[in-house]
């Protein structure tokens, strides 16, 4: 053969495999897409997406379908931004037993709901490193309340809600040993001493303060998920659970041996029974309790010293485990109350348990056998059918109300679709890459919203413009009104997403707070007006009665601060209209720095180390004199005859004393 | 020689005394301001005896071109306005009983009046308003004067304005027709019956 023959022979096979490269990753998005995400400027999304800020402690909102950042709610986390956690009102929100905690891994969200749908009145988020539970309100979009939990080893199992928002459950990932103990860590003394709880949190109708209940205390196992069950099955609770092995060490193979791990199944409504039956115990405890309150605009912590607990092997008929392949994660009840779907994550296969099957199993004792002295059900008895070949790695799955469910598959890194009845596989698209939680609106509810499904993603990769080794995590959205799946979008969020909620625009966006209303302000140190401002010296403390209007500070000048005087800034903003907050900084402040909304006081202490003089400031550009709206402390040696004075304009200290050349 | 009120010119009187009563339970005039910056709207309600709606969001705006600040008792006119309404109600039930038209006549007058003399005062307020500014005011534009339209829409910098009788200025007005009205209606039945 001739070179040159050789040479198209070689140039016609390097176009020939070109041709037939492998799919690439933004194949799977259609020709419309982007037109079903547009949200025109002056328009508004359709819906609120609450999604989990994961390692940041925080929630962000998005709006869906755009998948725009709405606002990062400060919730487990200290917040520079704003001064939460910083601000002297703030700080008590992040007070635990063991001090002041200021960041979490912040995993699940939960909407209120009234009658098994989202009502728009509050979030409740979880805390997985120092087990707590926060609940934010959606008029203001503020964290109201934060509540830790005794005897818990990490909050993963959290929050989830019944129909009613009578409870939101806590249980835990880790077990430990009840109250704190030391143990030996070894797998004997896990089988011995460890244990997990599951802590229902009751919730006031009114007022959404959270109180614990009760806890039931349950063998020592990692609890996963859970989900409250609704319709014909409320009054129950499900949580999936693995490490029922109870290995202490390497669990990665040793709590991944056993073909079937549990579902656990709780009958809350007769714990509630057992509970004012008085069969539970007191146990002697510490934890704590974080209120705000929305008219002193501070917080309060309160120590809860004793807490109420249900032992299920003495008390024996309010729970039973149901077995599930293989490591659960996902354990969801479906729109209809009626099946539980099990995601072992390690499994083949998705199994489906009907209610009504796992009811009459346990009329007719259709049990295999004990688990640590609680009744464990037949696997059968209990199971309507089983997915087969979904994928690999099933992890939870939602609902679209019209018979269908969704899973993530974190292995196999896709969605599939299924059919409640027939458990005949419909559809499946990929994610890029990993998901983890998928969430369609309301797909935990009675009455799903069922346009989208949208897939949160652990791995990122190339998704969007590189940013160095570390990549924000994703969020895709995904069309379900047609018998197709359908992306649409990709939008980068914060921390990492575990789990969201979403709700319909019109359930919250009308009674959304504009400002606080300054005649209701109820702030010890309040400045309800210029007129009331002051400085007020209290020995080594000094407090500064502070107000902040367009465009000044008032005093804009104070004098008479002393090295190492603790120095309370309480900022009133002044102003009654929307979206007007004012910052407030001074220089070398080791904290941070307040925004204080419209009608709101927030306090910022500072104490000085050196002499000199320190310039104050508003942070947040609020006006054509934003620049000007500044002022300063003087602060002299300590012990020095400097008088405290202040003011501003003519009623500064230096006013009238005018020292320029007549 | 009859003087006596037609049966509609008296029943007018009451409606007149009702619309004008209907003052103190209504916004008399509106001023509404829109700006890109405030999708939400601005406006200002003037009552009988008050000033009402977004007054401090106004006050805040205007400080940098160094307009005053409003506020309700700086209006003696909040004083004096139901002082002569509530006076011109009670003239009407005197009307009423004197029956005669010369009373009607200038009972319609007075109101008409009364009319005049706010809508003066108002744009005179209006002027001063517009017109004085702070010497010391942190944002000068050269030949710039604020002053609201009286009536009708003005583009102001990057604010439109927009005056208009409120629900209240609206019976006022209904009030002041319908007496005008009567009057034309007395003074033509009176010619044609050759009285």
């Amino acid at each position: 053969m001739k070179l040159s023959h050789l040479l198209l022979t070689a140039a016609a096979a390097a176009l020939a495999v070109q041709g037939c490269k492998m799919k690439s990753t933004e194949s799977a998005v259609g020709g419309d897409a982007a037109s079903r995400t547009y949200v025109a400027p002056g328009k508004y999304d359709e819906l609120y997406n609450f999604v989990s800020g994961g390692f940041s402690g925080q929630v962000a909102v998005y709006g869906i379908p755009s998948g725009r950042l709405l606002k990062v709610l400060p919730v487990f986390s200290v917040n520079p931004e704003n001064g939460y956690g910083y601000s002297e009102e703030t700080k008590p929100m992040l007070n635990t037993s063991q001090g002041f905690i200021p960041w979490d891994d912040q995993h699940h969200l939960a909407l209120s709901q009234t009658n098994g749908e989202h009502d728009g009145r509050w979030l409740f988020a979880n805390a997985n490193n120092s087990p707590r539970v926060a609940r934010i309100d959606l008029k203001a979009f503020k964290t109201m309340e934060i509540i830790e939990l005794p005897n818990s080893g990490g909050n993963h199992s959290s929050p989830f809600l019944t129909e009613n928002t009578e409870y939101v459950i806590a249980g835990t990932r880790f077990s430990v040993p009840i109250g704190n103990q030391e143990s030996a860590l070894d797998n004997a003394s896990y089988k011995k001493n460890f244990k997990s709880t599951a802590s229902f949190i009751n919730i006031d109708k009114n007022s959404g303060h959270m109180n614990v209940a009760f806890q039931i205390i349950l063998p020592g196992m990692d609890l996963d998920l859970s989900r409250a069950g609704k319709g014909p099955s409320h009054g129950w609770f499900f949580f999936s659970t693995y490490n029922t092995e109870q290995a202490s060490t390497l669990k990665e193979v040793n709590a991944s041996q056993k073909d079937k791990d549990f579902i656990v199944a709780v009958n809350w409504k007769k714990a509630e029974e057992y509970v004012k039956a008085g069969k539970a115990k007191k146990m002697a405890t510490e934890y704590y309790h974080n209120t705000f309150n929305e008219e002193t605009h501070s917080a309060t912590s309160e120590i809860i010293k004793e807490v109420l607990t249900l032992d299920p092997t003495e008390l024996k008929d309010f729970v039973y485990l149901i077995p599930c392949p293989k490591s659960p994660h996902g354990c969801d009840v479906d729109p209809s109350g009626e099946y539980i779907v099990g995601s072992g994550k390690l499994a083949a296969l998705i199994p489906v348990f009907a209610y009504q099957k796992f009811v009459k199993a346990i009329e007719d004792k259709a049990f295999e056998g004990e688990y640590n002295g609680l009744p464990v059900i037949k696997y059968e008895a209990a199971l309507h059918g089983e997915v087969q070949k979904p994928g690999l790695g099933p992890l939870h799955t939602e609902f679209d109300g019209k018979g269908n469910a969704y899973t993530s598959f974190f292995v196999s890194s896709e969605i599939v679709k299924w059919s409640i009845k027939d458990l005949k596989v419909l559809d499946r698209v990929p994610t890029y890459y990993s998901i983890g939680h998928l969430m369609v609106p309301g797909g935990d509810t009675k009455k799903p919203y069922g346009k989208y499904v949208v897939a949160y993603n652990k791995i990122t990769k190339d998704r969007f413009l590189p940013t160095g080794p570390e990549l924000a995590q994703s969020a895709q959205l995904y069309s379900i009104e047609g018998d197709k799946m359908q992306l649409l979008l990709d939008f980068p969020t914060i921390g990492e997403p575990h789990y969201a909620q979403a709700i319909p625009a019109e359930k919250i966006k009308d009674q959304s707070v504009k400002f606080f209303d300054i005649a209701k302000n109820k702030h010890p140190y309040v400045a309800a007006g210029e007129k009331a401002t002051k400085v007020e010296r209290k020995g080594n403390e000094v407090h500064v009665y502070m107000t902040a209007i367009r465009s000044h500070l008032t005093p804009d000048n104070i004098e008479g601060i002393q090295v190492g005087d603790d120095v309370y800034f309480h900022i009133t903003n002044l102003e009654q209209d929307w979206d007007i907050p004012h910052g407030f900084a001074i220089k070398h402040a080791p904290t941070a720095e307040l925004l204080v909304m419209p009608g709101e006081t927030a306090t910022l202490k500072f104490t000085p180390k050196q002499t000199g003089i320190y310039p104050f400031y508003c942070t947040d550009f609020c006006s054509a004199l934003h620049q000007e709206m500044q002022g300063y402390m003087r602060v002299s040696a300590k012990g020095s005859n400097v008088p405290l004075k202040w003011g501003i304009g003519d009623t500064a200290p230096g006013a009238g004393a005018d020292t320029t050349a007549k | 020689m009859n003087r006596k009120l037609s049966a509609f010119a008296k029943v007018s009187i009451f409606v007149a005394i009702a619309c004008i009563i209907a003052l103190w339970f209504t916004p008399m005039w509106r001023i509404d301001l829109a700006a890109p910056q405030y999708p939400e709207g601005i406006s200002m309600n003037i009552w009988i005896n008050d000033v009402k709606g977004d007054v401090e969001i106004i006050n805040g705006l205007n400080h940098y071109i160094g307009m005053k600040t409003i506020h309700k008792n700086d209006f003696k006119e909040f004083v004096y306005m139901p002082i002569a309404l509530g006076i011109f109600c009670a003239l009407g039930l005197v009307v009423f009983f004197l029956n005669r038209r010369i009373g009607f006549y200038i009972w319609t007058g007075l109101l008409l009046l009364i009319a005049l003399v706010s809508m003066y005062d108002f744009w005179k307020w209006e002027y001063d308003y517009g017109h004085n500014l702070d010497p010391t005011a942190p944002i000068k534009v050269p030949g710039m004067a604020y002053q609201p339209p009286l009536i009708g829409y003005k583009k102001m910098l990057n604010f439109e304005a927009l005056s208009q009788p409120d629900i209240g200025g609206w019976f006022f007005v209904a009030a002041a027709l319908l007496l005008t009205g009567a009057s034309v209606y007395e003074w033509r039945r009176a010619k044609k019956m050759g009285l």
